[in-house]
């Protein structure tokens, strides 16, 4: 790129991308999400309710989320009961499980003995009963036997069992003949109680079979309670099968278990808040000198170099304490010893700077006062005597810069700001520089000058600086007129100073500030700067919270700039005069192109390839967009020898939107022989009215241009 | 016209050369190289003026300054190698009504030493009011209410210039011209120092000023009468 660096940071778009523009980023986590999400459904149905709800559930817990993000004591107490409650619950169901399994095992047992024994008991009470009435019984009588049997049977059966376990008598099968119908001891819906399942399986095999069930009872009876159900098909004295039931209700198992239940979810409950707060004070031991620490890190940092933590005991947190107290000694005693050596080297300056003074002045007194009388002498001596005090001069502007420039870098030099009409520092300095121009051949145009450009400033250090500008101009503007453009907007205000000499070589911009840099060793200096001049004025802007900042083109002269914020302890955000001025090559090349585009002003149109038959592609009619022109589109490496040659097509151009425009057509459609070429507006006349224009554009790219200024 | 100068100064070399181009301008030079000594020698030597270096053994020159200007209003130029705000305005908050840096060159110091000499030339008869001061120009006295206040040649210099006129914002650079003889703009914290000086011995309350009044971003002039 042929450009100063300066100049043409803010045509690259990268540079201004980078700047942040985001306001905070400082949104959480859960808010973007929903922010994401909800960029999607506008998308869909573009629902401004839907935004405005997740707004509404957002703004209460946006506190909440930042107190989680921020409080690493909560997030561990938070860990710990989950966790914990995690582990009692796991170990609240395996104890559960184990007790649970005990208890029914042994219920179990003693229920397979009772029933067995019933079993054995109505077998045998069956085949008793079978032999008593043998010869007797048939027919319906032994029928009736039978029913009245099975009623006894169930009744002796449960007595023993009061209400540990009830006896139940249903028929075999599907078999439900008269007399059959379901018996069964202690209000028990017998039919309801046992599963049919279990009875099917009863009925296929012999054995006793046993399944766990719910044991309803009567409307008389309590309310249905879990029971384990132990049945087995027997005989009945008439030799028939029947199935017998023994139902033990597990009520006094459900008892223990809801008990141990009961306990365990005490117990847990306690653990689990216990360990929360076990959690809480143990964070606390922590966290608190951490937070002490960062307490301590921050009034160290805003410059309480004394301030130390306290430490007790010797663990790890003590260690940590020491370890920070040590650091902030030592960190104290550095600072001690940087200002210290600042100190020192400020006393130095001072110290040289009157050492050397004193004799100096002897000497520059001496030399004047046989300067004066030179015409007494012989032409030699004379000669001499001129050429003494020309030196002394020269080396005394060089003792003054270099002292300068040591109090600047000893962070001696110091603002005395107050409110300052800059056009009466420009017409100070203009006037002092105007012999100069004068001898040179040139004027010096003063424009921007008809209101006040009001800043806070040290006009001293100003008028240095804008002294410096206009003499170096003046010098290197080959005996053409020099503009000194004052502009204020925003918070700021700039004089900048164009001329129109041989300008700067690439790279060149940023190396003018460096100290004793020359443009070209060879070239004669007439008023014999010290080489520090750019470099203190330089220094002088920084002081004001301001830039100073150059541009050139190679035989296209160059522009320097001074920014100043228009109160001191303002930022500085833009300039209100752009860098590179509106009559360099490059800018001439776009207006012209602006002009081909319809009138208006900021809006490049670009040729297309005029075989075929793609509508003109037009820039955005932003001026940002103009500036992001690549570095190629230096108008002395084009076709054309810098005056871009833009043809106009012949329909109404159509104006497409597209950063890629851009780069296209610099790649390969500026052609000569396309079409008409607008002049350029090559006069200076115009510079006034453009002056006041893109704000936007210098606010977003001038801090660009301000960090490659800062980066000498 | 009257020319004694006393030069006090403690480096021999410049103190001679300073003798040199003194006379050759048709002052009449005389000398003291220590601090302590130069009070003495100042009431010996009653001198027009008086130069005088910053850096001095003994008593240094902010000291010295101090105790002149406590017995008497000559005008007292400072010699400084230092440019710097704190070591010149704590120079003339001592009393100095001008200083000059070194190096300098000889036509510049005499310009200074002539432009700080020039006022005893008779001034005519010329009576001023500004606020409710009384300044007799001719008389060189400045009174409220009867009572005189005692003033430096170079604050009343100032006094008068507003004095003079009261319609008038006086840029620092105009009263630099004015007062001090400057032909080009020059540090203006002269005019600043100077003016606050003033204020203290005029004012009622300096922090409230209604003689000399600051018209922000411009420059001072005369309160109404």
């Amino acid at each position: 790129m042929s450009r100063d660096s300066a100049a043409s940071a803010p045509g690259e778009p990268g540079d201004r991308q980078g700047w942040p523009v985001s306001p905070s980023g400082r949104t959480s986590r859960f808010g973007r999400l929903i922010d994401g999400g909800l960029l999607l459904q506008d998308g869909v149905q573009g629902s401004p309710v839907l935004r405005l709800f997740a707004r509404w559930v957002r703004r209460p817990l946006l506190p909440v989320m930042r107190l989680w993000r921020r409080n690493i004591q909560l997030r561990v107490v938070a860990a710990t009961l989950v966790m914990s409650l995690g582990v009692v619950l796991l170990l609240g169901f395996v104890v559960i499980g184990q007790v649970r399994n005990g208890l029914l095992d042994a219920k179990e047992k003693a229920a397979q003995i009772q029933a067995t024994g019933g079993f054995k008991v109505a077998q045998e009470n069956a085949a008793n009963g079978r032999g008593a009435g043998g010869g007797a019984a048939n027919g319906g009588m032994g029928k009736q036997n039978s029913s009245l049997w099975r009623n006894d049977l169930v009744t002796q059966l449960s007595s023993g069992g009061q209400s540990a376990f009830h006896v139940v008598a249903l028929a075999a099968g599907s078999d439900a003949g008269p007399g059959r119908a379901p018996r069964a001891s202690g209000y028990v819906e017998g039919l309801k109680s046992v599963p049919s399942e279990l009875r099917t399986r009863v009925d296929r095999a012999d054995g006793a079979y046993q399944s766990f069930s719910r044991i309803v009872y009567t409307e008389n009876g309590p309310d249905p309670v879990a029971g384990l159900v132990i049945g087995k098909r027997l005989p009945d004295i008439n030799n028939d099968p029947y199935q017998l039931y023994y139902l033990f209700p597990l009520t006094q198992e459900e008892k223990s278990l809801s008990l141990v239940k009961g306990t365990l979810a005490t117990a847990g409950l306690f653990v689990v808040v216990l360990l929360g707060a076990i959690a809480w004070l143990v964070v606390r031991q922590v966290v608190t000198p951490v937070r002490m620490a960062a307490g301590i890190a921050e009034r160290l940092s805003a410059g309480r170099l004394q301030e130390r933590m306290k430490v007790t005991g010797e663990d790890d947190i003590a260690r940590l304490g020491e370890a920070f107290n040590k650091m902030a000694q030592n960190l104290q005693l550095k600072i001690q010893q940087l200002e210290d050596l600042s100190r020192m080297q400020r006393r130095f300056v001072s110290d040289v700077s009157h050492e050397l003074r004193t004799p100096l002045t002897t000497v520059r007194m001496a030399a004047d006062v046989i300067h004066e009388a030179r015409v007494d002498f012989d032409p030699v001596t004379g000669r001499s005597a001129e050429l003494l005090a020309d030196q002394l001069d020269r080396f005394e502007s060089l003792l003054a810069d270099l002292l300068e420039i040591s109090r600047f870098d000893a962070g001696a030099a110091a603002l005395e700001a107050e409110p300052t009409d800059l056009r009466d520092v420009v017409r100070r300095v203009v006037g002092g520089a105007e012999p100069l121009a004068e001898a040179k051949g040139g004027r010096i145009r003063v424009v921007g000058d008809a209101q006040p450009v009001v800043a806070e400033a040290d006009a001293r250090r100003v008028e240095r600086v804008l002294r410096n500008l206009v003499v170096n101009a003046v010098e290197h503007g080959d005996g053409k007129d020099v503009v000194v453009r004052l502009g204020a907007a925003g918070g700021a205000v700039a004089v900048a100073v164009r001329d129109y000499g041989v300008g700067l070589k690439p790279g060149e911009a940023t190396r003018v500030f460096n100290r004793f840099w020359r443009a070209d060793p060879a070239r004669a200096r007439t008023t014999g700067g010290t080489g520090l001049g750019l470099s203190i004025a330089l220094e002088d802007a920084r002081l004001h919270g301001g830039w100073l900042q150059a541009w050139g083109e190679p035989g296209g002269g160059s522009q320097f700039r001074l920014t100043l914020p228009r109160t001191a302890d303002e930022a500085l955000r833009g300039s209100p005069i752009p860098l590179e001025p509106k009559d360099s090559r490059r800018n001439r090349g776009l207006h012209e192109a602006g002009l081909a585009g319809g009138e208006q002003g900021k809006q490049a149109t670009v040729p297309a390839q005029p075989v075929s038959e793609r509508a003109p592609v037009a820039v955005p009619p932003t001026a940002s967009s103009v500036l992001v022109t690549p570095p190629s589109a230096d108008p002395t490496a084009l076709p054309g020898s810098g005056a871009r040659v833009v043809p106009r097509q012949v329909g109404p151009p159509e104006v497409l939107t597209g950063g890629g425009a851009v780069t296209g057509a610099a790649a390969g459609a500026v052609t000569e022989s396309a079409t008409e070429a607008v002049a350029p507006d090559a006069s200076t006349g115009g510079i006034e009215e453009q002056v006041e224009a893109e704000p936007e554009v210098r606010a977003v790219s001038a801090p660009a241009e301000e960090e490659s200024t800062r980066g000498r | 016209m009257k020319g004694r100068v006393l030069v006090v100064d403690d480096d021999t070399a410049l103190a001679e050369m300073l003798g040199i181009v003194l006379r050759g301008e048709g002052f009449e030079p005389s000398f003291v190289a220590d601090g302590d000594k130069a009070l003495a020698a100042f009431r010996e030597t009653k001198p027009d003026l008086v130069l005088l270096d910053l850096m001095l053994p003994g008593r240094d020159g902010i000291e010295v300054c101090r105790l002149i200007r406590a017995e008497s209003g000559v005008p007292i130029v400072m010699l400084t190698a230092k440019s710097d705000t704190v070591d010149v305005v704590v120079g003339l908050e001592s009393g100095a009504d001008d200083y000059i840096v070194k190096p300098f060159k000889p036509k510049e110091l005499v310009a200074r030493i002539r432009a700080r000499l020039r006022r005893s030339e008779e001034p005519a008869p010329e009576q001023l009011a500004i606020g409710d001061l009384l300044i007799d120009v001719a008389g060189h006295s400045v009174k409220r209410d009867g009572q005189s206040i005692a003033l430096t040649p170079l604050e009343f210099d100032l006094l008068v210039a507003l004095a003079r006129k009261p319609w008038q914002v006086f840029t620092r650079e105009v009263l630099l011209e004015q007062v001090w003889g400057y032909r080009h703009a020059a540090d203006t914290r002269l005019v600043n120092v100077h003016v606050q000086r003033l204020r203290s011995k005029v004012e009622k309350d300096p922090e409230r000023p209604e003689i000399v009044v600051t018209v922000r971003g411009v420059g001072y002039k005369a309160g109404p009468s």
